[in-house]
């Protein structure tokens, strides 16, 4: 609800204004993210539907590197932790830090990208393509979705470094930071999912 | 005992109800069904709407009725600007509806098991198996039982269960034979199944309900009921026809056209049905070390675990 | 260059699409040379196009869906035509390839470009007024999905004209659709249409979801919003959750249909039932989607027009919200005959029947309200009338057909088409065109001519029975839907009976329109001076007619369920506040309709191939939305002298017709 502002003196009253513009669009976000959540939803049903339908190709046990992957997962892990140390340090105001925080998580999900896409390309040059059955059509669905919703992100998180170098940390920024925030966990929880379900349960037979 | 002689009072109410409808229009053929099945489903429909009126008869009243008594030119009408709420109507708003729609629902669990299209149909007689292929534009019957088929035209004996197994070996079509009963969906790769009844000898028609594109249209057939001993001869006559239903012939006749002339083959290339299948079955895994027996068990049982059984592995 | 698009992609040959393409081709280029004659093209960029006012945004819906109405309207009375002549020697005037792209464009045309902008259109209009706030939470998206909407539009106009539209029907028919099937570009420029209007609406969805949640007005508690506003709430929450489904079942045959992939195809692993599945997991939701803000226009007008509060409000938001959660555990009624086992059938029969239960409390609801009331029948309470009677018969046949040994007869019959016109038509056509009626005044300060409108109501009614009805009864005769030609004699009497009601239906049409043509003629005789035409209850009410840009001088509070209704028995109402203030307002942005004009140009790209401007237009898209985040020129202030200005007008103006009023009253 609005608050009531008809008491307030107009600066004061454009204050609480723009606080109130910067919460709605925290909630705004966080119901986008209840949205992208049903994106991923169907995906995985999709997924659980189309997974074992191999129609002669490869199989899950065929085509994993649980190593690499396990490498290219900790890359996305660790890339939330350094988000939010960066978060920590805006709250103390250290510009330094927080593009410190955001190279290094940068760079860690511009790793996880690159280690997805050369994983993708050699299971296409293997003749493991989305067109070769019904289960590599929803795998390359459901992981492309996520490394390109990463990519987004990282696309995002270049420009938010532009402008806390140009603006630094005003309410704006400041509120842009901890909404990439929520996106970037929000992309972790769902690769969790993503390994388990898709790689783990995939190379244990069981999905 | 009273359920039962409500339940009877509500019988008679569709059954009067349906001659009364019928007599008017006898080309409601749907309502007008030869097999037991259809004739189910239509007192269903009746008794659902009988139940049904029962909310929406008030409506219409009502409608009116407050309409012309409220209206603002009508100074004797009471007018009660913030009369809002009434426990005693919102109750019986609320309860008339569900008690309907209980009523319903108990009707819907029984009679859902009772009609489900891949229940057999319980008979002395022995059932007819017949294998439906859609294809683009036709329709292909095949009758295991006599290794007969035909194509665009259904032949069946009266009073003998008639059991169906639909696949297609194009896009998605609906199989339904209007004066029988039930429609059920032919997809490639898969098989659905129906079991339907005819009651008496006639001609009936059938359709695919199933937009499947350029030929669509015409893909209508004839169904010829007849007694089982013309049947019988229509068997014997059939059997001594020169066309055959060899591989080559099935790849000609599976390319698409419309209005393929109506064509009885004395002899059908074995399994043809399971090989119709088995073309699109990619999402069964790696179908080369697939056992068909496996996956399609040959007795169809009325055991509705088996049924769940046909959800992954026939349906899927 | 220009990807697989040739010059014989334009149906030249086909005096029936080209009649309509020269048509309405002549008819743009007259409205864009009029607009250049009265050099009129900045006054619409500046004020229309770029705005990002939600009474503009809305007003700019309508006349979007209104345009599409009229398009989907020719598509429907040509299969009346078509089915009315195709019967045995008699092959019709149209190819069945012709028909087949007819039916599809027809469905999705009116779901998706007409009734989806409708709705949107009235929630812009009235949402903001009705919650006492000043804009929607995000202006810039709404402007945004407006111009996505109107992208759809414009590709699915294009196909008219440029290759061919989908065979499939507006739902999309598994594994038809795809390539094996399908080479041409029907179904590329049917999917690329639904996409970005999809995307659109998703966007709209939490739009408007945070603004009812966000910004109502200090005191407006949720259970004293007014019931459009909470339908409409009800249909963000369907927006939000059912959107996303579709938008990902379309890109799954999109990945089929240009990558080879095997989601829906019938080899290597495809699954054609997934997509029935995903599709109506989206389309069930969707029905509510455009049906319940509907319901939520009847239950404004019949309580404005009884002049009486709304009986059962309680009950009313109760079943608004089980009817929202219930839309989400019935899609598979849609396919009770793909052969799935009695217990799945069963259980979705029953939730589909639970629907019926809330609906009936409201139908029941709404007439109480009328009960002890003060009825005037002005248009928008006809299509009241016209909807509580009619609808209830399209609810008993949807409770029929829940029941799936019935539906087994039933299903892809013309049975299933009367049933669903039955709803849609009465149930949401019919509460938009009341809401049109109701709320016009408060967009353009004006009221819409009564003896049209009703001559409207009479024709859409009446042709609707006309049209209809011998749809139930060809159902019950065995008729498929979708035949461009039939062989059985028998169902001709009723087709052509069918095709009479279509045009009695155009005739409604055609009311429709002369009533805005004399209302908008006529404007200076149905003046709505004091912005309560009506007599009305809600805080729209409020404000003038039309609203000022910011909408409320002065944020109302809220203690009452029908506020304004309760400040004018009061005696507060229209009481000038001691002191204005400044006001902040978002300022027009061009983003929008940049996208719109990008997303048009990757769609049409995507259909032809044309891969260049494809990733062009993607890249300038996502430049822009960069551009928004980038932009620091988002608002404007009006001072408060300019707001006592405005203001003081408005109350000069209601003095003066309460003045009139009274002396009425006193000579009389």
């Amino acid at each position: 609800m609005n608050t009531d502002i008809t008491n307030l003196d107009a600066a004061k009253a454009r204050e609480l204004e723009h606080a109130h513009h910067l919460e709605m669009k925290t909630f705004g976000f966080w119901i986008y993210l209840m949205s992208d959540l049903v994106i991923f939803s169907v995906l995985f049903a999709t997924f659980a539907v189309h997974g074992k339908n191999y129609a002669g190709g490869p199989t899950p046990q065929q085509l994993y590197d649980i190593p690499y992957l396990f490498v290219e997962t900790m890359f996305l892990l660790v890339s939330s932790v350094t988000y939010g140390l960066s978060m920590v340090a805006m709250q103390h105001n250290n510009k330094k830090m927080v593009l410190v925080g955001l190279v290094i998580t940068f760079l860690l999900g511009l790793g996880f990208v690159s280690m997805e896409i050369h994983e993708f390309y050699g299971m296409i040059m293997s003749n493991a393509g989305p067109d070769r059955s019904g289960y590599l059509s929803s795998f390359f669905t459901l992981v492309g979705t996520h490394g390109t919703h990463v990519s987004f992100g990282l696309l995002w998180m270049g420009i938010m470094m532009y402008q806390v170098v140009k603006r630094g940390f005003t309410a704006e920024v400041r509120s842009r930071l901890m909404r990439l925030s929520l996106f970037w966990h929000f992309l972790d929880i769902v690769w969790v999912g993503v390994f388990t379900v898709v790689y783990l349960l995939g190379w244990m037979g069981v999905s | 005992m009273r359920k039962r002689s409500l339940y009877n009072l509500f019988k008679f109410g569709g059954l009067l109800s349906m001659v009364v409808f019928l007599s008017s229009c006898s080309n409601l053929i749907v309502l007008d069904s030869k097999g037991p099945i259809g004739q189910e489903e239509t007192f269903l429909i009746y008794m659902a709407f009988a139940l049904m009126l029962i909310v929406v008869i008030p409506v219409f009243v009502m409608a009116f009725w407050f309409a012309i008594k409220y209206r603002a030119s009508n100074k004797k009408a009471d007018y009660q600007p913030n009369w809002a709420h009434s426990t005693k109507i919102e109750w019986v708003i609320w309860m008339v509806p569900i008690a309907i729609i209980v009523a319903l629902s108990y009707l819907t669990w029984t009679r859902t098991y009772q009609l489900d299209p891949y229940k057999p149909i319980q008979s002395e007689v022995k059932p007819l198996h017949v294998e439906v292929v859609s294809m683009d534009w036709n329709w292909l019957f095949i009758y295991p039982d006599y290794n007969l088929a035909t194509v665009n035209e259904l032949v069946v004996p009266t009073k003998t269960p008639l059991s169906f197994k639909l696949t297609s070996a194009s896009v998605m079509t609906s199989f339904f034979i209007p004066q029988l009963g039930s429609q059920m969906y032919a997809m490639a790769g898969m098989r659905t199944r129906l079991n339907l009844l005819a009651d008496e000898p006639g001609t009936y028609e059938g359709h695919n309900l199933e937009f499947s594109g350029k030929g669509y249209n015409t893909m209508h057939f004839d169904v010829l009921a007849k007694n089982p001993e013309e049947f019988q001869e229509w068997v014997k006559q059939a059997q001594q026809s020169p066309d055959s239903l060899t591989m080559p012939n099935y790849m000609k006749l599976s390319e698409p056209s419309t209005n393929y002339p109506v064509t009885v083959y004395s002899f059908v290339v074995p399994g043809l049905f399971d090989h119709i299948m088995s073309k699109y079955m990619g999402w069964m895994g790696s179908h080369e070390n697939m056992k068909m027996d496996m996956h399609m068990p040959k007795d169809h049982s009325s055991d509705h675990k088996m049924h769940m059984n046909h959800k992954t592995m026939e349906d899927k | 260059m220009f990807g697989k698009l040739q010059l014989s992609d334009i149906p030249y040959n086909d005096p029936i699409i080209m009649g309509a393409v020269v048509s309405s081709t002549v008819l743009a280029l007259v409205i864009i040379a009029l607009i250049t004659y009265y050099k009129k093209w900045g006054y619409l960029w500046t004020e229309w196009f770029t705005s990002v006012d939600h009474k503009k945004i809305g007003v700019m819906y309508i006349i979007f869906a209104l345009v599409m109405l009229l398009r989907g309207f020719a598509d429907g009375i040509m299969m009346r035509a078509q089915q009315a002549m195709a019967a045995g020697a008699d092959h019709g005037y149209l190819t069945p390839h012709h028909y087949d792209q007819i039916f599809g464009s027809h469905g999705t045309i009116m779901i998706i470009f007409v009734a989806m902008p409708f709705i949107v259109g009235l929630m812009n209009l009235v949402v903001p007024l009705q919650i006492g706030a000043r804009d929607v939470a995000f202006p810039v998206m709404n402007s945004i999905s407006l111009w996505l909407t109107v992208a759809g539009g414009m590709i699915m106009m294009i196909s008219l004209g440029v290759g061919e539209f989908s065979n499939t029907g507006w739902t999309g028919i598994a594994p038809l659709f795809e390539k094996t099937y399908n080479p041409g570009v029907g179904v590329d420029y049917w999917m690329w249409a639904f996409q970005l209007a999809g995307i659109g609406s998703t966007l709209t969805g939490i739009n408007f979801f945070v603004t009812i949640v966000k910004m109502r007005a200090p005191g407006m508690k949720f259970m004293k919003m007014p019931l459009f506003t909470w339908t409409a709430l009800t249909t963000n929450v369907l927006m939000i959750l059912s959107f996303p489904v579709i938008t990902v079942a379309l890109f799954l045959l999109t990945f089929d249909r240009y990558l080879g992939m095997h989601f829906f195809t019938n080899a290597l692993g495809g699954n054609m039932m997934m997509w029935n599945n995903l599709f109506w997991m989206w389309g069930h939701p969707e029905v509510y989607i455009v049906i319940l803000p509907a319901f939520g226009v009847f239950s404004e007008v019949v309580a404005t027009f009884s002049k009486k509060k709304l009986f059962g409000y309680t009950s009313l938001v109760y079943a608004t919200a089980v009817i929202m959660f219930l839309s989400f555990t019935v899609w598979l009624h849609h396919f009770f005959t793909m052969g799935n086992t009695p217990d799945v059938n069963i259980f979705f029969g029953i939730t589909t029947m639970m629907i019926a239960i809330p609906t009936g409390v409201k139908v029941y609801d709404w007439l109480f309200t009328m009960y002890r009331g003060k009825i005037t029948f002005t248009t928008p309470m006809y299509w009241t009338m016209g909807f509580l009677t009619i609808f209830v018969i399209g609810g008993m046949t949807g409770v029929l057909m829940a029941i799936p040994p019935a539906d087994f007869v039933v299903h892809n019959s013309l049975f299933l088409i009367a049933h669903f016109h039955n709803m849609l038509i009465p149930g949401a056509l019919f509460g938009y065109l009341a809401g049109l009626n109701y709320w016009f005044p408060k967009s353009f300060g004006f009221k819409l001519n009564e003896t049209w409108g009703k001559l409207s109501f009479w024709g859409w009614t009446v042709g609707f029975i006309v049209a209809f009805a011998p749809l139930y009864v060809l159902g019950f005769m065995g008729m498929p839907r979708r035949l461009a030609h039939y062989d059985n004699m028998a169902w001709q009497p009723w087709l052509i009976v069918a095709a009479v009601g279509a045009l009695i239906i155009a005739f409604g049409i055609f009311a429709q329109l002369v009533q805005l043509f004399l209302s908008i003629k006529d404007r200076k005789k149905n003046m709505d001076v004091t912005g309560d035409p009506w007599d009305g209850r809600t805080l729209e009410w409020m404000t003038s007619s039309p609203p000022p840009d910011y909408n409320f001088a002065i944020i109302p509070k809220v203690d009452e369920l029908d506020e304004f209704w309760a400040m004018k028995e009061k005696g507060v109402a229209y009481k000038k506040p001691k002191k204005y203030f400044d006001i902040v307002m978002p300022k027009n942005q061009p983003h929008g309709v940049v996208i719109g004009v990008l997303a048009t140009a990757f769609a049409f790209a995507m259909v032809w191939y044309i891969w260049w401007l494809a990733i062009a237009s993607l890249v300038g898209m996502i430049v822009t939305v960069i551009m928004i985040g980038a932009n620091d020129d988002m608002e404007y202030i009006i001072p408060a002298d300019e707001v006592e200005r405005i203001e003081n007008e408005h109350f000069a103006k209601v003095a003066l017709a309460q003045a009139n009023v009274n002396k009425n009253e006193t000579e009389g």
